[in-house]
């Protein structure tokens, strides 16, 4: 273990840190609303697969990001037509997108597979900054995905707890029928909130094909959306939290391999289980926690709404 | 019923009837199907084995079929067989590890049907043969131009797990390594999945931080090449020539399925069929490396091809070969001393004094004294 491969080890956990953070802040937002996506794995393989045809065809990383954050948007918009606006259960529309999502994937990028990146996101160099001894190499060197999700964690934070558009939010996902007996849209925001979070899972999936493991090909995404997922939860539906909740959980990805050069002896296999055990074992922590106070997660979440219903 | 309705129902039958004349197999026809665990679009295992299919059906003049993305040890697999054979496909080549059992069973209940299982052990008397190919005589190969490329003499190898077969490349690499670089250290990480980009090139870039600036790779994807090339070091492929996804790419140890899916499909057709656990070399054409002439050991590396070729070289069988605790495990080809079953520790593979035979490769679980890292 020497200086270069702490260094490493940060870069790297900052690396998987932005790819869980962006998906796992996407379902933030939509679960805030009141609505689970279980299909966050297959936005993210779609978006990825749709940025890496872009960068192949464009050439430009933002233009593929837009792409990506689009197409990650259309499925969303499945899952909200389907779960928020005909009403059909939010778990079994979830997972149906994420096998959906996988498929279409597979499906339309077949022909991407095995070919050259078109484009990269790269580290940015932010001059003098990034000549600072530790920080400059790390932080100060992060690719601007990694500001622009740090930034979206900031702005959801602000909007959440500043402004009236969050608490309309917040209140729809918290009980829907008192939010529409105040007149706010619930159906609307709902929806709304889903594809922002589509959006997002979608950019995530652009900075897997484009910064992370570059390139295209069916399983990529390796359950990756499934463990943001799990974030939220982790994170106690707060950006903050959540945050700190990827760094953590990406930490112990990028330490798997690298324990091993650091001369550690544990089984590898064991390693790549931490993140899972950690989960569990973070559940099982909140449900005892939470026994004797609300529970932090929104209270209408996977309950469908309909006005003629209540 | 209308009159013309029943001339067009009986020129419907009349033109199925004909249909199924001209559809009918007269039993003599050889058709060749593949099945494939994963896309065949990926540069790695499988689509090797579709190159092979395509090449076998060039040479053979055989019509063939596959399937890919077929689980091992579903419901799919069983389903995709059948309909092989329903279709009157009489070689059915399965070509991932774990279709073996489920190859036996359907072997045994369809004895007119050959079976082909890659990279088995298992096998019957009449219909149902195994199949692979020694991987280690490139790699070691490979080794040799990795040691002459290395300036920081620490060569990272990205390995899937730690099993006989895996094991068995990375120390005939290190080997090949030792010829050239006797100063050199390869360094193995293990990332537990034979595809997962994002795990391979983490893993890739970990041992980069530590000090590689030459890295291969046991994987299914390139993106430990991406990661070299990233940090401006060489990559050593595997699987297929990996140089127009990779710019740091050197050369790879290869497959070539094509001469060995032929022989099969050619005495399918001759009826001179017979099982085998065969296991091919570079002699036979299954595996093979491209020599890079930009390397400054490029003339040694030809020199080995051409013993291998020729019988003259056994890459176990030079010298000692010292295992990383410092015993000697063999001497000249003589195994000198035994070493624990990779899946039942207690048990000792070899008998000392004996000759280095197949079984002692096949089971091969230590690595040699220049390899860094543990077996998991």
């Amino acid at each position: 273990m020497n200086e270069q491969t702490l260094i490493g080890l940060v870069i790297a956990i900052i690396e998987f840190g932005t790819l869980l953070y962006l998906a796992a802040l996407g379902e933030l937002i939509a679960e805030k609303a009141g609505v689970l996506n279980l299909g966050v794995e297959g936005m993210m393989a779609f978006g990825g697969m749709a940025a890496f045809w872009a960068g192949v065809e464009t050439g430009n990383p933002w233009i593929a990001l837009v792409v990506a954050a689009i197409a990650g948007t259309a499925l969303a918009a499945v899952h909200a037509v389907i779960s928020v606006v005909l009403g059909a259960d939010q778990v079994v529309s979830g997972l149906a997108l994420t096998i959906l999502g996988l498929a279409m994937a597979a499906f339309l990028g077949k022909d991407l597979v095995s070919k050259p990146v078109g484009t990269q996101f790269r580290e940015l160099d932010l001059g003098p900054l990034s000549d600072i001894p530790w920080i400059g190499e790390t932080l100060f060197s992060m690719s601007a995905l990694s500001w622009l999700a740090l930034a979206l964690g900031v702005a959801t934070w602000f909007v959440f707890t500043r402004t009236s558009t969050g608490l309309a939010l917040r209140a729809v996902g918290e009980s829907a029928a008192t939010a529409d007996a105040a007149g706010l849209p619930v159906v609307r925001t709902r929806v709304i909130a889903v594809m922002i979070g589509g959006a997002l899972a979608g950019m995530s999936g652009a900075y897997l094909t484009l910064l992370l493991a570059p390139g295209w090909s069916e399983g990529t995404t390796a359950g990756r959306g499934w463990i943001a997922v799990a974030l939220v939860i982790f994170g106690a539906w707060r950006p903050g939290r959540v945050l700190i909740g990827a760094l953590l959980f990406g930490g112990l990805i990028a330490l798997e391999p690298r324990l091993q050069t650091f001369g550690v002896e544990i089984s590898p296999i064991l390693l790549s289980m931490l993140p899972y055990l950690l989960t569990i074992g973070v559940l099982i922590l909140l449900s005892i926690r939470s026994r004797n106070r609300p529970s932090a997660a929104p209270a209408a979440i996977g309950q469908t709404w309909r006005r003629e219903e209540r | 019923m209308s009159r013309a309705f029943k001339l067009a129902l009986a020129s419907l039958v009349a033109l199925a009837l004909f249909a199924t004349g001209c559809g009918g197999d007269d039993g003599d026809d050889t058709k060749a199907a593949f099945v494939m665990v994963a896309p065949i679009g990926d540069a790695g295992w499988n689509f090797m084995h579709n190159q092979g299919r395509l090449g076998a059906q060039e040479e053979t003049g055989v019509e063939t079929a596959f399937v890919e993305s077929i689980p091992e040890g579903g419901a799919e697999f069983d389903n995709a067989v059948q309909q092989f054979i329903d279709d009157g496909y009489n070689v059915i080549i399965t070509t991932s590890f774990g279709y073996m059992d489920a190859t036996e069973q359907f072997a045994n209940d369809n004895p007119d049907v050959i079976f082909e299982h890659v990279s088995g052990f298992k096998m019957n008397d009449t219909n149902f043969g195994n199949t692979f190919g020694r991987m280690y005589q490139p790699r070691y190969i490979a080794g040799m131009a990795a040691g002459a490329a290395t300036e920081s003499d620490r060569i990272g190898y990205v390995a899937a797990f730690p099993i006989p077969e895996v094991i068995r490349g990375i120390n005939a690499f290190a080997l090949g390594v030792a010829r050239t670089n006797p100063d050199a250290v390869v360094e193995v990480a293990w990332t537990s999945t034979w595809f997962d980009p994002g795990v391979e090139g983490n893993t890739a870039q970990a041992l980069i931080d530590a000090g590689a600036d030459v890295l291969t790779m046991h994987q299914d994807s390139t993106a430990t090449g991406q990661a070299i090339t990233d940090a401006g070091g060489t990559f050593i492929g595997y699987h297929s020539d990996m140089s127009e996804q990779v710019d740091g790419y050197l050369t790879a140890p290869v497959w070539d399925w094509t001469p060995r899916y032929s022989q099969i499909i050619e005495d399918a057709k001759n009826g001179t069929y017979t099982p085998e656990a065969w296991w091919g070399g570079m002699a036979d054409g299954v595996v093979d490396i491209d020599i890079p002439d930009s390397s400054p050991v490029a003339g040694e590396m030809k020199e080995v091809k051409q013993q291998i070729l020729d019988g003259e070289f056994d890459v176990f069988d030079q010298g000692s070969v010292v295992a990383q605790d410092g015993t000697v495990i063999f001497q000249d080809g003589v195994i000198v001393n035994g070493f624990p079953n990779a899946f039942a520790p207690d048990v000792m593979v070899g008998e000392p004094g004996a000759a280095i035979d197949d079984f002692i490769l096949l089971d091969m679980n230590f690595f040699v004294e220049n390899v860094e890292g543990s077996l998991g």
